[in-house]
């Protein structure tokens, strides 16, 4: 595809539907529903400044955070727990215990237990964020191909090394699409462990919007979250082409055959 | 001449390289058991390229796996140089039947064969000099950068074979590594083990279903029985050292053996021998 072309495909549709959304929207006096000139100017008076720094800055901060713990955590636990098979037995299901909890119920007892502090924040994002990188990897670990297992064991290839050079990028696939879920998961945990008992970041600010009725202030607080999914979405596409370059190669090959 | 006078029956005075004795493998299955191998025993020589040869299912490749210690027998003993294996000796390598999974789809074709290496800790530029001439061997010097994924089944299988040929093994086992690919390339690769062979001086145990491939490739033949699976015949193979697929396949030697393990293998596939023979057929050669 042309750079042009995919530039065309990017923004094609949200301009379409911004176009839509100023017809429809035209001569609507509703005070609760934004119209997208005065949106975006609100978007910039209201977020780029002393706010950014703030609130949304902060945010951001955490989430990388967590999101960095969780896919770290949940990597090297998967491995872990993925090649020795008692562990696994062990533990799978306490992990699916766990993960079916959602994790905002655990907002009010990290409060508890850690305070009310970025570290109870950044705990609440790991809490939620780590099950699907975590179980993903376990599972992936389980399904390595045997005769590459084998091929491994006769060369003398094992411990670090195995991890390192075997059943690390093997697992990459599976731990790839975990990632993607965690994003979006850090993403709605970053926002909910700011609404609760907290006096700045991005979820409380929009939360402060809206009890005071700043209409088209919370509706471009939600925009800037929209904002921060898409720029985490192009990062992992991103790092993504770049690990797994081998697998969506071998993927097209046994496609077309 | 007959044949059946080649029967090698040498006697053993140095240590053999490889010793398989009274190897059994009976495989746990839901509701019962297999038998995929019942009693095997032969030796080879060191420096020494032997072809198995049976039917289909009748336990080469799990007579590999408990070689190379990839997994248990249930009973007997295999002995690499004088010691006992119970796991995968450091000086063996292997060649696996399935070529499209032995290597590692996220290396290139160098990664891939520099790994065993490199996991050793040779010296970089010794590893350097061992792969070039490994890939320079099998012809794949040009793709050192590309991957598997991107090679033909004949490729592929060059490249497994150099990551052999690199680790330098003392013994080199091979699971029908030429299956899959198609008749030129295979009669291609035949000569390039012949090739390492005589070059590297390792001692080989070549499996493989096709008869003319084991009589063109083998100095001996080993033609084992359906499963449950014993030693059907150990066939020495006189012709010259020096093969090539044209002349040597026309000999009237080549057409002889072939013949006879043709012969013995449609035998082998109207069932096992029986103790009964097999006991005949030791009293014989006393
Ligand atoms: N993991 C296993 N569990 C149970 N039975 C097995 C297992 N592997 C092999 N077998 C059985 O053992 C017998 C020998 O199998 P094996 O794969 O060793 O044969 P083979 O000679 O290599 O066949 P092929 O020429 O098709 O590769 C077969 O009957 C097979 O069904
Ligand atoms: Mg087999």
């Amino acid at each position: 595809m042309s750079p042009l072309k995919r530039v065309a495909y990017f923004f094609g549709l949200p301009i379409v539907l911004i176009v839509l959304w100023w017809a429809l929207s035209f001569g609507s006096t509703n005070f609760f529903v934004p119209k997208p000139f005065e949106l975006a100017q609100t978007l910039w008076t209201t977020w780029i400044g002393e706010r950014f720094f703030e609130d949304v800055l902060p945010s951001l901060g955490r989430l990388a955070v967590g999101l960095l713990f969780a896919i770290g955590l949940g990597i090297v636990l998967g491995l872990l727990i993925g090649s020795t098979r008692w562990l696994r037995n062990l533990l799978e299901p306490m992990l699916e215990f766990f993960r079916a909890i959602p994790p905002p119920v655990l907002v009010p007892l990290l409060m508890l237990l850690i305070g009310v502090n970025d570290s109870m924040k950044v705990a609440v994002i790991i809490s939620g964020a780590i099950w699907p990188v975590l179980l993903n990897t376990v599972e992936g670990v389980r399904a390595v191909d045997s005769v590459l297992n084998d091929s491994c064991r006769s060369y003398g290839i094992r411990g670090f090394a195995r991890i390192r050079y075997f059943v690390l990028p093997a697992v990459t696939p599976q731990i790839m699409a975990g990632v993607r879920q965690s994003l979006s998961i850090g993403l709605i945990l970053m926002v909910i462990s700011e609404m609760f008992a907290s006096s700045s970041g991005l979820g409380f600010t929009i939360v402060q919007f809206q009890r005071n009725f700043a209409i088209p202030e919370m509706w471009s607080g939600i925009v800037v979250l929209g904002l921060i999914g898409l720029g985490l979405a192009l990062i992992f596409q991103f790092v993504e082409r770049r690990v797994l370059h081998w697998y969506h190669g071998l993927k097209e090959i046994t496609h077309d055959s | 001449m007959t044949v059946s006078d080649t029967t090698v029956n040498r006697p053993v005075k140095t240590v053999p390289m490889l010793s398989v004795r009274g190897l059994q493998k009976i495989y746990k299955v839901p509701g019962g058991e297999v038998e995929a191998v019942r009693d095997l025993t032969f030796d080879l020589a060191e420096g020494e390229l032997v072809c198995l040869v049976g039917p289909s299912g009748s336990g080469k490749t799990t007579l590999l796996k408990c070689i190379s210690g990839l997994m248990e027998q249930t009973s007997g003993t295999v002995e690499l140089a004088g010691s006992k294996v119970t796991g995968p000796p450091k000086s063996m390598a292997v060649v696996f039947q399935e070529y499209g999974r032995s290597l590692f789809p996220w290396m290139t074709v160098r990664g891939n064969v520099e790994l065993p290496l490199k996991n050793q800790k040779v010296p970089k530029a010794e590893r350097t000099a061992l792969v070039d001439a490994a890939l320079k061997s099998v012809g794949l010097d040009h793709v050192p950068k590309s991957y598997p994924w991107q090679l033909s089944g004949g490729m592929q299988q060059r490249v497994a074979i150099a990551r052999a040929v690199a680790y330098r093994p003392q013994v080199l086992l091979m699971d029908e590594p030429f299956a899959a690919v198609d008749a030129q390339t295979r009669a291609d690769l035949e000569d390039l083990i012949r090739t390492i062979w005589k070059q590297l001086g390792v001692t080989i145990l070549f499996v493989t279903h096709d008869i003319d491939e084991s009589v063109y490739l083998g100095e001996r033949v080993i033609v084992l029985s359906s499963s449950p699976t014993v030693v059907q015949e150990d066939l020495k193979i006189d012709l010259p050292a020096e093969r090539d697929q044209l002349n040597t396949r026309a000999l009237p030697r080549f057409m002889e053996l072939r013949s006879h393990v043709y012969a013995e293998i449609q035998r082998a596939k109207l069932g096992p021998v029986t103790e009964q023979i097999t006991a005949q057929r030791k009293a014989a050669r006393k």
